[in-house]
């Protein structure tokens, strides 16, 4: 843990997701201009329509609707249960998995389509070099 | 093209064998086979061995190595847990493009225990941070994307382990003959919601293995009495769905596949005697029901309500005890489903025979993602 190999800031802990300096951090995707598809992060090919040259990168939005999820209560060595593992249809396209935090974890309290945001914070967790790193969450929107 | 027949099949009985290793496992299905078959390693004319976590090993070589080394073409294949059925179609082609008229498929894997998945990752983990990767994980929020479709409840997903525990009481080459009731399967430690421990699929050792051969050959050899006609091989990978890049999507490419094993073989659902399939998770089993045509769209926790899934019942499914109690070595898997479909169309199946069955499916998929269907026929 040297100081002196840590970098000022925090890092994303995924590489789609941006921290523009004195912005706000947000996720960032690609769409496929032939045919609408809207993918996480970069693409070399649209693997719906497997067109090259019309990508556009674009912000995801930081809202969407609850897909699916499981509650978690065996993970890996030292990783805290339970949390609630969650995909996510993003508003204007995208999904993505991520912890759906702030709620009661209980299949009751977590309906199906239920409204949430994307929200960045500390990851908790610093790599072998004390680097801190800024992940995304989800939470209930209402 | 000549129709590819199995002359000899086994598996060892699955369970865990740290001290012993891969070639070894594999190296005594493939003779258990051979032995099936009344013939030896002299005859094949090339090997094709699945097994995923050393598949840089030459395994199919080693196992030669132990079994006898003559020289001919080993393939090793790995595809997720579609390894062994991906071994057994690549014998299958390579007797219907005319090359070979003898091979021998082993499947084969050794596991260690608990939870698959996860991965590595650069920088700092990500299990339990952006949500989870292993394996219940995945198969407990398909199961949910099927809640939120049809309404499936935990209690119908528990059912499934509770058939294929039972079933597997009657089947001594299962890893478990224990009886699980409902109430023990539901208050088991719950590892990903719906999945409790007695719903996922026991890590085991274990190996199978088939000897494919050619008509002219199977009648040459005087082995068509015992003989099970491959009817059908169908393999796909996963199309372009919407969340497939994110939830593995398990369902559409296991229809393609279904789609095309059918279509192959002239039949339908309704004509099966007994099906084999994937259910590495309860939650699994329940979505196959469907994507393989044994009920409707949305019927698959009627199926299991009505116990038509049972020994006995309208389609039997998972007679062996399936991955849930009979164990689940990732390269055996998927020869193992052959091997006990197979067994059935002889009628040497003992207690848990199929009575009458003449036509089987067994279906695997693996993560990543891949569907492989074989379907098999009674040689009348």
């Amino acid at each position: 843990m040297s100081e002196a190999t840590a970098t000022a800031g925090p890092l994303p802990v995924v590489p789609y997701l941006k921290l523009p300096e004195g912005g706000s951090p947000y996720l960032e995707g690609t769409k496929c201009g032939n045919c609408g598809a809207v993918y996480v992060g970069p693409r070399r090919a649209c693997s719906s329509c497997f067109s090259r040259d019309q990508f556009e990168t674009i912000r995801l939005q930081n809202t969407g609707k609850l897909y699916t999820y499981t509650i978690v209560y065996r993970s890996f060595p030292g990783v805290e249960t339970p949390f609630v593992s969650a995909v996510v249809d993003l508003d204007g396209g995208g999904t993505i998995k991520g912890n759906l935090i702030n709620v009661d974890p209980n299949p009751e309290s977590i309906p199906f389509d239920m409204p949430v945001r994307v929200v960045f914070k500390d990851a908790g967790r610093k790599d072998a070099e004390g680097n801190s790193y800024t992940a995304y969450f989800f939470e209930p929107a209402e | 093209m000549s129709d590819v027949y199995i002359v000899g099949t086994d598996m060892i009985r699955f369970g865990r064998f740290p001290e012993r290793t891969v070639p070894d496992l594999g190296a005594e299905a493939a003779l258990m086979a051979l032995d099936d078959a009344g013939l030896n390693i002299g005859q094949m004319q090339a090997m094709y061995c699945g097994n995923l976590m050393q598949s840089g090993n030459t395994i199919g070589q080693k196992i030669l190595q132990e079994i006898g080394q003559t020289g001919i073409p080993v393939v090793n294949c790995a595809n997720a847990c579609a390894t062994g059925a991906t071994a057994l179609r690549e014998g299958w082609m390579a007797i219907k493009a005319g090359v070979y008229d003898l091979v021998l498929c082993v499947g084969v894997e050794q596991m260690g225990r608990g939870l698959l998945g996860g991965g590595a990752s650069s920088g700092i983990p990500t299990e339990g941070l952006l949500g989870s990767g292993t394996m219940p994980t995945l198969f407990s929020e398909l199961g949910m994307e099927h809640s939120r479709k049809y309404g499936t409840t935990f209690e119908q997903f528990a059912k499934v382990s509770v058939k294929n525990h039972e079933h597997s009481m009657k089947n001594a080459k299962a890893m478990y003959q224990k009886e699980t009731p409902l109430d023990m399967v539901m208050n088991a430690e719950m590892i990903s919601f719906p999945n409790t421990k007695l719903m996922c699929s026991v890590n085991v050792d274990g190996s199978a293995a088939a000897v494919l051969a050619s008509e002219k050959k199977a009648k040459e050899l005087g082995l068509m009495s015992r003989a099970v006609r491959i009817k059908a091989s169908a393999l796909t990978s996963d199309p372009f769905t919407d969340h497939d890049l994110t939830l593995p999507d398990f369902n559409t490419c296991t229809r393609m596949c279904a789609q095309q094993a059918f279509e192959m073989a002239g039949i339908g659902p309704e004509d099966l005697n007994l099906v084999e399939l994937h259910d590495c998770f309860a939650t699994a089993e329940i979505m196959h029901y469907e994507n393989l045509g044994l009920c409707a769209e949305g019927d698959g926790g009627k199926l299991i309500d009505e116990g038509a899934t049972y020994w006995g019942g309208r389609i039997p499914v998972n007679v062996s005890g399936g991955l849930l109690s009979k164990g689940h070595p990732l390269g055996a898997t998927g020869i193992a489903g052959v091997y006990e479909v197979s067994t059935h169309l002889r009628g040497e199946a003992g207690p848990r025979q199929v009575e009458g069955a003449t036509i089987g499916l067994a279906h695997v998929v693996g993560l990543g993602n891949a569907a492989a269907i074989h379907i098999l026929e009674k040689v009348t």
